[in-house]
C-alpha cells in the first residue's frame, strides 16, 4: 500500500467515524447522567430523514439540520418522559424509539415523496459540501505534510470538524464545569445530588436534551453530508456501534474519539477489500470486519481486557425518598 | 399494598395501552391521507375473513408465540433478552443442519430432531451473554444486541460460503422431502373442501401451543419456576434463601434462547423449507412487544401473539391494496412497546388514583 492509498483510507476513516463520534458523545452525556440510551439508532434515523426531507423541500441544508435536530429532540423528549417522569424501563423505551423511527420514517417518506421510502437527491446548497481549509491548494506540493493537510485534514464537511471539536468541548463541560460535575454525580449517586438541593429531574432532562442535539447532528450528517438523500434504514446499526464505542471508551470523551476512529477505520477497511488483500497477502472476510466492533465490545465487556464499569446509577429511575 | 384489583392490572391496563397505540396509529393513517376505519376493515377482512387469511395470521402468530415466550421467561428472572432475533437466526442454522445432513425416515422424527437442534443452537447463542452476565456482570442487554449482529454476519458468511446451494441466491439447498412438515392445508383437507389453501401455517402451531402450556407449568408448578420468579422479584432475598444467581441467570437464559431458536421450525422447516437470509424478519423483536402485552404470562403471550399475527397479515393486505406501506406495522409495534413497557406508569398512575377514590367513596 502506498502513501496515497493510506491517506485515502484515513480520509474515509474520518468521514465514517464522524457519525459514530457524534452519536457516541450523545450517549456519553445521557449515560453519564444515569439514563441508558439504546435509542441512539432511532434518533439518528429520524434526524437523517427529517433533515434530508426539509433540505430537499426548502433547498437549505441549514434548515434541514435544524429540522433533523428537532426530530431527534422529540424522540429524546419521549425517552425523557418515559424514563425520568414516569420512571419506566429505559431499555424498553429505547427499543420502542428505535422501532418508532424505523417505521415512521418510511411511512412518512413514502406518503410525502412517493419514491419507495426515499427522499429526493440533494444537490448544491441543500447538502453540506466539503470545505477547503486555507492554503490547502498551495501546500499540496510540500512533501509529506502537504498531502496530509490537503487530503486528510482539509476538504471535509463542517460537521466533521464540529464532531472533532465536540470531543474537547465534552471533556471541558464534564470535567471543568459545575454542570458537568453535577451531571456526573447524578449518574453515580442521584440521592446525594438531590440532598445538595439540585434537581435530579432537571439535570437528567438536560442530559437527554444534549443527547438529542448530538444525535440530530449525527443523523443529519448521514443524510446531507455523507450521502445525499435519506434511504430506508440508512443508519444501518451505527447507533449500536456508537453504543459499543461508548463501552469501549469506558464512558470517557477522549477515549470515545479513539474508539470511534478505530471502528471507523474498520468500516473503511471493509469497503476496501482490495487494499487489505494487498497489504496482508490474504483475503480478510468482509463480514468479519463488519462485526469486529461488536466482538471487541463483548471482549471488553467480558473484562478480559480491562473492565468497563458503567455509571453506578445507570438505568435506575430516581425516586425521591418520602 | 394492592391499590387495584387483579383484573385491572391484567386486563384493563394492557387494553388501555393497546387502545392508545391504536388511536395514535389511526392518527398516522389519517395524516398520510387514508381512512383509518377503511384500513381496519381491510385488515380484518384480509387477516380473518378467510381460512387463507387465518392460515397466514396463525403462521405469524406461531413465530411470535415462540419469541414472546422467550422474552417472557427472561422477564420472570428480571433479565431483558433483546437477543431473540440472533437466537432465532442460530435456531434456523440448527434446523438447516438437522434437515440437510441427517437422513430422516419420516417428518415426525425430523420435527423432533429439528426442534432439538433449534433449541440447542438458540440456547448456545444465549449461553455466552448469560455467562458474561452471571459471572462478569456485563450487561445482558448490550451483549445480546451485539450477538444479534454477530449472528446475522455469521449466517451471511455461511450462506455465501459453506452452506450455499448452487446458483446466485444466498440460501441453502431445499430440504429433502421427508423433512417437510404437514401444513394446515394437508391437515384440514376434507375431500371436497380444502381449508387454508396456500397458507403457510403448519403443525408447528401446535408445538407452540404445547410450549405455552409447558412454560406455564414450569413457571408456576415447579421448584425451578419458583426460584426464577423469586430471583426476579428480589435478587438479595433469593440469594438469602439459598438460590444461586448464577444458576438462575444461566437456566432462564438457556430456556429463553431455546424458545427463540425453536421459532425456526416454523419459518425455516415449516414454511421456506430451506434457510434463507433474513428468515427471522424481526420476529425476535416483536417478541418483546408480545411479552410486554401478555404480561409475561404464557396465556397472555398467546393472545398477544395472535393479535400481532393479525396485525402482520392485515398489514401485508394493507400494503397490497392501499398506499399504506408495511412499515406501519413497525410503528404500531413501537407504540405497543412504548405504552405497555416504558410508559406503563402513565396509564397506571391515573387508574390507581381512580380506584383509590372509588374505594374511599
Amino acid at each position: 500500500m502506498d502513501f496515497a492509498t493510506l491517506l485515502q483510507m484515513l480520509d474515509a476513516t474520518l468521514r465514517l467515524a464522524t457519525p459514530l463520534l457524534l452519536a457516541c458523545l450523545a450517549g456519553l452525556f445521557s449515560e453519564r447522567a444515569g439514563i441508558f440510551d439504546i435509542g441512539l439508532e432511532g434518533k439518528m434515523l429520524a434526524a437523517a430523514f427529517l433533515s434530508a426531507a426539509i433540505a430537499a423541500v426548502s433547498g437549505s441544508v441549514w434548515l434541514g439540520l435544524l429540522a433533523g435536530i428537532g426530530a431527534s429532540m422529540i424522540l429524546s423528549a419521549v425517552h425523557g418522559l418515559a424514563s425520568i417522569t414516569f420512571r419506566g424501563n429505559q431499555l424498553i423505551s429505547g427499543v420502542a424509539i428505535n422501532f418508532l423511527a424505523a417505521g415512521l420514517t418510511v411511512v412518512i417518506a413514502q406518503s410525502w415523496f412517493r419514491q419507495g421510502g426515499r427522499t429526493p437527491q440533494l444537490a448544491g446548497d441543500a447538502r453540506f459540501n466539503p470545505i477547503e481549509l486555507p492554503f490547502a491548494d498551495d501546500l499540496q506540493d510540500v512533501p509529506f505534510i502537504g498531502p496530509i493537510y490537503y487530503e486528510l485534514i482539509s476538504g471535509h464537511t463542517i460537521l466533521v470538524y464540529v464532531a472533532l471539536l465536540m470531543v474537547p468541548l465534552t471533556w471541558w463541560v464534564l470535567y471543568r464545569t459545575r454542570f458537568g460535575l453535577r451531571l456526573r454525580a447524578v449518574g453515580e449517586n442521584p440521592a446525594a445530588v438531590d440532598t445538595a438541593g439540585v434537581s435530579v429531574i432537571w439535570l437528567r432532562f438536560a442530559a437527554v436534551g444534549i443527547c438529542g442535539i448530538l444525535c440530530g447532528l449525527a443523523g443529519a450528517y448521514l443524510a446531507t453530508a455523507l450521502q445525499a438523500s435519506f434511504v430506508k434504514d440508512m443508519s444501518a446499526g451505527r447507533g449500536f456501534i456508537a453504543l459499543a464505542a461508548l463501552i469501549f471508551a469506558k464512558w470517557r470523551p477522549w477515549y470515545a474519539l479513539y474508539a470511534c476512529l478505530l471502528f471507523g477505520f474498520l468500516q473503511a477497511m471493509s469497503l476496501r477489500a482490495d487494499v487489505i488483500e494487498g497489504v496482508l497477502g490474504f483475503q480478510v472476510n468482509g463480514q468479519l470486519l463488519d462485526v469486529l466492533p461488536y466482538i471487541l465490545t463483548v471482549v471488553i465487556l467480558a473484562g478480559f481486557v480491562g473492565k468497563a464499569i458503567p455509571p453506578r446509577a445507570g438505568g435506575e429511575p430516581y425516586v425521591k425518598e418520602r | 399494598m394492592d391499590v387495584m384489583p387483579k383484573w385491572a392490572d391484567v386486563v384493563l391496563i394492557p387494553l388501555i395501552s393497546i387502545l392508545l397505540a391504536a388511536f395514535l396509529s389511526a392518527l398516522v393513517i389519517l395524516a398520510i391521507g387514508e381512512n383509518p376505519w377503511e384500513a381496519l376493515k381491510l385488515m380484518v377482512d384480509g387477516a380473518l375473513g378467510s381460512t387463507y387469511g387465518w392460515g397466514y395470521t396463525l403462521y405469524y402468530a406461531t413465530n411470535f408465540i415462540f419469541t414472546g415466550l422467550a422474552v417472557a421467561i427472561a422477564f420472570h428472572a428480571r433479565l431483558f433478552n433483546i437477543g431473540g432475533e440472533g437466537q432465532a437466526v442460530l435456531g434456523g442454522l440448527g434446523v438447516a443442519l438437522a434437515c440437510l445432513y441427517i437422513p430422516w425416515p419420516h417428518w415426525s422424527l425430523a420435527l423432533i430432531g429439528a426442534t432439538v437442534m433449534a433449541a440447542l443452537f438458540g440456547a448456545a447463542w444465549a449461553a455466552i451473554p448469560a455467562f458474561l452476565q452471571a459471572k462478569r456482570g456485563s450487561h445482558i442487554v448490550i451483549t445480546t444486541i451485539m450477538f444479534n449482529f454477530i449472528a446475522a454476519a455469521l449466517l451471511n458468511y455461511l450462506l455465501i460460503g459453506a452452506l450455499k446451494a448452487p446458483g446466485m441466491e444466498p440460501a441453502t439447498p431445499r430440504f429433502p422431502e421427508a423433512t417437510h412438515l404437514p401444513s394446515f392445508q394437508d391437515m384440514f383437507n376434507f375431500g371436497e373442501t380444502t381449508f387454508f389453501r396456500g397458507a403457510p401455517a403448519n403443525i408447528t402451531f401446535f408445538v407452540a401451543l404445547a410450549a405455552c402450556v409447558a412454560l406455564w407449568a414450569l413457571i408456576w408448578r415447579t421448584r425451578l419456576g419458583y426460584e426464577i420468579r423469586s430471583f426476579g422479584h428480589s435478587e438479595s432475598a433469593a440469594k438469602y434463601a439459598g438460590i444461586s444467581p448464577t444458576k438462575i441467570i444461566m437456566v432462564a437464559m438457556l430456556i429463553s434462547g431455546a424458545l427463540a431458536g425453536m421459532m425456526a421450525i416454523n419459518n425455516v422447516q415449516g414454511e421456506a423449507e430451506r434457510l434463507v437470509l433474513n428468515a427471522v424478519e424481526g420476529a425476535g423483536f416483536i417478541g418483546i412487544a408480545v411479552a410486554l402485552m401478555g404480561r409475561s404470562h404464557p396465556f397472555g403471550v398467546l393472545l398477544a401473539a395472535l393479535l400481532f399475527g393479525f396485525l402482520y397479515q392485515g398489514g401485508a393486505e394493507l400494503a397490497l391494496w392501499t398506499s399504506i406501506p408495511r412499515e406501519l406495522i413497525i410503528v404500531i409495534q413501537a407504540l405497543v412497546i412504548l405504552f405497555t413497557g416504558a410508559l406503563d406508569n402513565m396509564v397506571r398512575m391515573p387508574l390507581e388514583r381512580l380506584f383509590l377514590a372509588m374505594r374511599r367513596a
